[in-house]
């Protein structure tokens, strides 16, 4: 009898006979890993399923536990679209996320690859110190922003919920860190050619850290997308409710219309999944972000 | 000449951190000082009168506080481990390339992290209602409804296994990355000695992952004591303040009730100080164990 296996206990012990108790263990262990993952799978993606059938059935079957797919998905849009203004809810949050990965990117990457290419003792101690500030919850932040923007009579814009956001320490942290493997000799050639820093940032350093932005966009666009404490204590009037706050608001209803609630759950979740299946490896590199 | 070089390189590493600086300066750095002033402050609304330690002797007394205090820190200490432990399981299960349909169980188990944590937190909440699919599938099974939204101990629960169903993949990933770098090469070595895989776990996995275990430890810990979107739209902190968690608290005392700015103020310091105490005790048990 042959094995692959390169252990050689294992290979000792496997010729004596096929039904020798360590194999037996071994694919029990096995068929336990399996029935365990597909356990975890299923529970991973009940809830996508249930969103997308609740948002099939009518909301007295929800409420009572419905799993399988209905007939009334039309009616469900058609009240989703009667309650809330759906197309304006939609730009709300697309302008406020697709603003705010533009602000952030630039901002951030600009610090990123200043405090990488041009060190000082002092620069260094501030990136220091901001690495402190990573820590300093939101929460914190919170009453003061609040009472800032409200002496700015900022409260109710989206310069309000846009401005904490646009220097973000974690994003700089993450061009720092790509900017490291941004080849040193790239930036000494387009110096001879006689290019300014700016110069350099623009025309060379971009280009090559292509895929360090996109990783970005996907990053800051995800939070911007789904951030919800800040933009329900900044965001008052209906007509300027992002998506997150109008599915919240739906679900806070005296009489709540599940119905409706699934369609709403998926409106804010298309995005996100979309991106997520369109650009599965680029996604993941941005959630790992520096740690590599 | 060379010094003109050296003034004009300073001169662009300032302009390049120039703006991240200037707006991190605006909204987090003179916030945070603001609020720490603000914290030995009394009085309604914008009235500050200095309170020297009222607020603090206030928070002792304050029984709202004190079960918002407990209620974050028993997610904290039931909820990450949890979430650690079986995010490094499925790590070290999925990182196996003889695994059958890795890349589907991958996929599954980190797709929860792509939803916006007001939509899965709706449809948990339609999930769990009273008579909704999960009573509904445990009366099926012949067992009893558990009053999820109703009872303040279920109500934790369903608190703890939302979160878990969340970020699970999202720290799995980080595991999953971390291994890749693990030479393979000890863990053939180990098997020819004989060392079983359990031990291989625990002597070699583990410490090799200590570093992106201390991370994500930190980030989750962070997170938790900041919690404030699952309860929100899951349970509204209920039953009778069960699920009412820190940040609750100050977005209560900020915007619900009659402000009280530098109480909310001390609260959010109260996180400050826990992340500040916590992260410093993370770091100090990961070197403890380096050592030993």
């Amino acid at each position: 009898m042959t094995t692959t296996e390169t252990s050689a206990g294992v290979v000792r012990r496997s010729t004596t006979s096929a039904m020798n108790p360590h194999i037996l263990f071994r694919s029990l262990q096995r068929a336990l890993l399996y029935i365990a993952l597909s356990i975890a799978a299923f529970i991973s993606i009940f809830p996508f399923y249930w969103m997308v059938v609740g948002s099939t059935n009518t909301s007295p079957d929800i409420a009572h536990g419905k799993a399988s797919p209905g007939s009334y998905l039309f009616q469900n849009v058609a009240a989703f679209f009667a309650t809330v203004d759906v197309p304006r809810m939609f730009w709300n949050s697309a302008l406020l996320a697709l603003v705010g990965v533009a602000l952030t990117l630039i901002v951030s990457s600009l610090a990123g690859y200043g405090f990488e290419m041009f060190k000082s003792r002092f620069r260094d101690r501030i990136f220091g110190f901001l690495l402190l500030m990573l820590s300093i919850p939101f929460a914190a932040l919170m009453v003061p922003l609040f009472i800032m923007m409200s002496n700015l009579k900022l409260i109710n814009t989206f310069t309000a919920v846009l401005l904490p956001g646009i220097a973000s320490i974690f994003i700089i942290f993450y061009f720092r860190q790509a900017t490291k493997a941004f080849p040193g000799e790239l930036r000494d050639a387009a110096r001879i050619d006689g290019l300014n820093e700016w110069q350099i940032f623009v025309y060379v350093y971009l280009p090559v850290m292509r895929s360090t932005y996109a990783a970005a966009i996907i990053i800051i666009f995800m939070a911007n997308w789904n951030s919800y404490l800040w933009p329900l204590i900044i965001l008052i009037t209906e007509e300027n409710k992002t998506v997150t706050l109008i599915v919240s608001a739906l679900s806070y209803a005296y009489v709540p219309d599940y119905g409706v609630i699934m369609i709403s759950a998926v409106f804010a979740t298309l995005p996100t999944v979309l991106i997520f299946f369109l650009l599965q490896r680029r996604f993941v590199e941005g959630m790992l972000g520096s740690v590599k | 000449m060379a010094s003109r070089v050296v003034v004009r390189e300073h001169i662009n590493g300032w302009l390049f951190i120039a703006p991240a600086l200037i707006l991190l300066g605006i909204f987090m750095i003179y916030p945070i000082i603001w609020s720490l002033w603000m914290s030995f402050q009394t009085g309604r609304g914008m009235n500050f009168s200095f309170g020297g330690l009222a607020n603090i002797q206030r928070l002792f007394a304050d029984t709202v506080f004190l079960r918002a205090l407990g209620n974050t820190m028993i997610f904290l200490v039931v909820q990450v481990p949890i979430m650690i432990i079986l995010a490094l399981l499925f790590a070290v299960a999925l990182n196996d390339t003889k695994l059958w349909g890795r890349s589907f169980f991958r996929t599954a188990i980190f797709l929860p992290c792509v939803t916006s944590l007001v939509a899965y937190a709706v449809l948990f909440k339609s999930m769990f209602s009273a008579e909704g699919v999960v009573n509904a599938t445990l009366v099926g099974l012949g067992l009893d409804p558990v009053p999820w939204l109703t009872d303040p101990f279920w109500a934790k629960v369903l608190i703890i296994m939302a979160i878990t169903w969340r970020w699970t993949g999202y720290n799995m990933i980080f595991y999953l990355a971390a291994l890749q770098n693990v030479d393979r090469s000890i863990y053939e070595a180990a098997r020819i000695d004989g060392v079983p895989p359990w031990a291989r776990f625990l002597y070699i996995t583990l410490p090799m992952l200590k570093p992106v275990i201390l991370f994500t430890t930190v980030i989750s810990t962070i997170g938790t004591l900041q919690l404030f979107d699952e309860p929100y739209n899951i349970t509204q902190g209920g039953p009778s303040q069960a699920t009412l968690t820190l940040s609750y608290y100050i977005y209560d005392l900020t915007f619900r009730f009659m402000p009280s700015f530098g109480y909310s103020a001390t609260v959010s310091w109260v996180i400050v100080v826990l992340v500040g105490i916590l992260t410093f005790v993370q770091f100090l048990v990961a070197r403890e164990g380096r050592r030993a």
